[in-house]
C-alpha cells in the first residue's frame, strides 16, 4: 500500500518504479498520466478546469487546469529522466456526474475539460495511447510506470485496464 | 486579495449559525419522515483544501448516495446531503416500506430512488427555507440530482465555481445522525459550498460585514 503516490485534486505528481500513482474520485475531473515507456518514469495531473485563463485570482496553481499542468508535468519529468520525444498519455474522467439541463456552462466542465487536454496532447505532439473518459460515473485511477497499465475502477462498472 | 482571504474567525463562527438553522430545520423534517429522534451535530466551518473536503466523508472514494441542488438567487452556492450507501439504502427502505431495495449494484429500483431523491429534497428544502428566512436572502434551489458514486467525483462538482478563484473552500458542514444506537444507524452531512461571492451577502445579511 505504501507504494502509492497519490495525487489529490488539483493536484499532480510523478513516479518511478516499484511506485505506482494513483487519484481517487474523479468526476467531470481529468486524470492525465504522461509516461516514458524506456525511462519507466511517469506523471500524473487531477485537473479541474480547462484553462488557466479561467482563473479569476493572481497566482495560479498550475495542476488545476489543463493547459498549465501538461506543461508542468512534462517540465517535471523531463527533469526525471524522460524524454520528451517518447512521452506518450493516457487519461480518463470528464464525465457528467449530473444531468441538469441548465443553461449554466460549469455544467459541462467534464467535456470541456477532455477536450482542452486533447487538444494540448495534439499540441505538443505526445500520441494518447487511450482513454477512458465521459460517461456519469466516478472513477479512480492507478497507474502503473513499470507495465505502463492504466487501471481504472468505477463503482458501477468494476476495473478496467487500458 | 481574495475575499477569502479576508476571512476571519468570527466570521466562521457566524457561518457556523447559519449551518446550524438550517440543519436545525432539516433535522425536524427527517425526524418527522422517519418518526424517529435525529440529532444534529453542531455544525463544523472549516476553511480547507478541495482534497480534505472529501476527507470528511471517508475519503475520495468513499461511496455514497448525494443529493446535490445548485442554489440560484442572491447568494449562489452548492448544496449537497451525502449519506453512505447502507444508510441511504435503510433510509429508502424505511420510507417506501420496501425491504429488498437496494443500493449496492444498479439497476436499482425507480420508486426507491425517486423517495430518496425526495427524501434530499425534503430535508434540503427546509435548511434552505429557514435559512432564507434569517438572512432575508432570496435562495432558489434548482431540482435535485440524485447520484450514487464516488464522493470527491460527486463534491468536485460543487467546487467548481470557487475553483475559478481558489484552492480551497468554506465548508458548512453538519452531522445528523439518528439518537438511538441501534444496527441502522443513519447519520449523514450537509454540505453548503457558497460561490465565492455568496460569502460576503450572507455575512452581510447577517450584520457582519468584511472590512477591506
Amino acid at each position: 500500500m505504501n507504494d502509492v503516490v497519490k495525487v489529490g485534486m488539483a493536484d499532480l505528481n510523478i513516479v518511478k518504479p516499484p511506485h505506482t500513482i494513483r487519484t481517487s474520485g474523479l468526476g467531470s475531473c481529468v486524470g492525465v498520466v504522461l509516461y516514458d515507456q524506456c525511462a519507466k518514469v511517469a506523471g500524473m495531473a487531477h485537473i479541474m478546469l480547462p484553462e488557466s485563463s479561467l482563473g479569476k485570482s493572481g497566482s495560479i496553481n498550475v495542476a488545476k487546469y489543463a493547459d498549465t499542468a501538461i506543461l508542468e508535468l512534462i517540465h517535471r519529468l523531463e527533469k526525471a529522466g524522460a524524454r520528451i520525444g517518447s512521452l506518450k498519455a493516457k487519461i480518463a474522467g470528464g464525465a457528467q456526474m449530473f444531468n441538469f439541463s441548465s443553461a449554466n456552462e460549469m455544467m459541462r466542465i467534464g467535456p470541456r475539460n477532455v477536450e482542452a487536454v486533447k487538444q494540448q496532447l495534439k499540441q505538443l505532439r505526445i500520441r494518447l495511447v487511450s482513454e477512458d473518459v465521459g460517461g456519469s460515473s466516478g472513477r479512480t485511477i492507478e497507474f502503473n510506470p513499470e507495465t505502463s497499465v492504466l487501471r481504472i475502477r468505477t463503482v458501477s462498472k468494476g476495473e478496467a485496464e487500458i | 486579495m481574495s475575499f477569502l482571504d479576508r476571512i476571519q474567525s468570527h466570521h466562521l463562527d457566524v457561518l457556523k449559525e447559519v449551518g446550524n438553522i438550517g440543519a436545525g430545520h432539516a433535522a425536524t423534517a427527517l425526524s418527522k419522515l422517519l418518526n424517529k429522534v435525529i440529532d444534529m451535530r453542531v455544525p463544523s466551518v472549516r476553511v480547507i483544501s478541495f482534497s480534505e473536503i472529501t476527507e470528511l466523508v471517508g475519503g475520495p472514494d468513499q461511496v455514497v448516495a448525494a443529493i446535490f441542488l445548485r442554489l440560484e438567487g442572491d447568494a449562489p452556492g452548492s448544496m449537497f446531503f451525502m449519506v453512505p450507501v447502507k444508510e441511504a439504502e435503510q433510509l429508502t427502505r424505511h420510507v417506501t416500506g420496501d425491504e429488498d431495495f437496494q443500493l449496492q449494484e444498479p439497476p436499482f429500483q425507480e420508486l426507491g430512488l425517486s423517495a430518496l431523491e425526495e427524501i434530499g429534497n425534503i430535508l434540503a428544502g427546509s435548511y434552505l427555507s429557514s435559512l432564507s428566512d434569517f438572512t432575508k436572502l432570496n435562495l432558489q434551489p434548482s431540482v435535485p440530482a440524485l447520484s450514487i458514486d464516488m464522493s470527491g467525483a460527486i463534491l468536485s462538482y460543487g467546487l467548481l465555481e470557487l475553483s475559478q478563484v481558489v484552492d480551497y473552500a468554506i465548508v458548512i458542514d453538519t452531522k445528523i445522525s439518528e439518537v438511538e444506537r441501534s444496527e441502522e444507524q443513519l447519520s449523514g452531512h450537509f454540505f453548503l459550498l457558497p460561490d465565492p461571492e455568496s460569502f460576503e451577502k450572507m455575512l452581510k445579511a447577517l450584520g457582519v460585514p468584511v472590512n477591506e
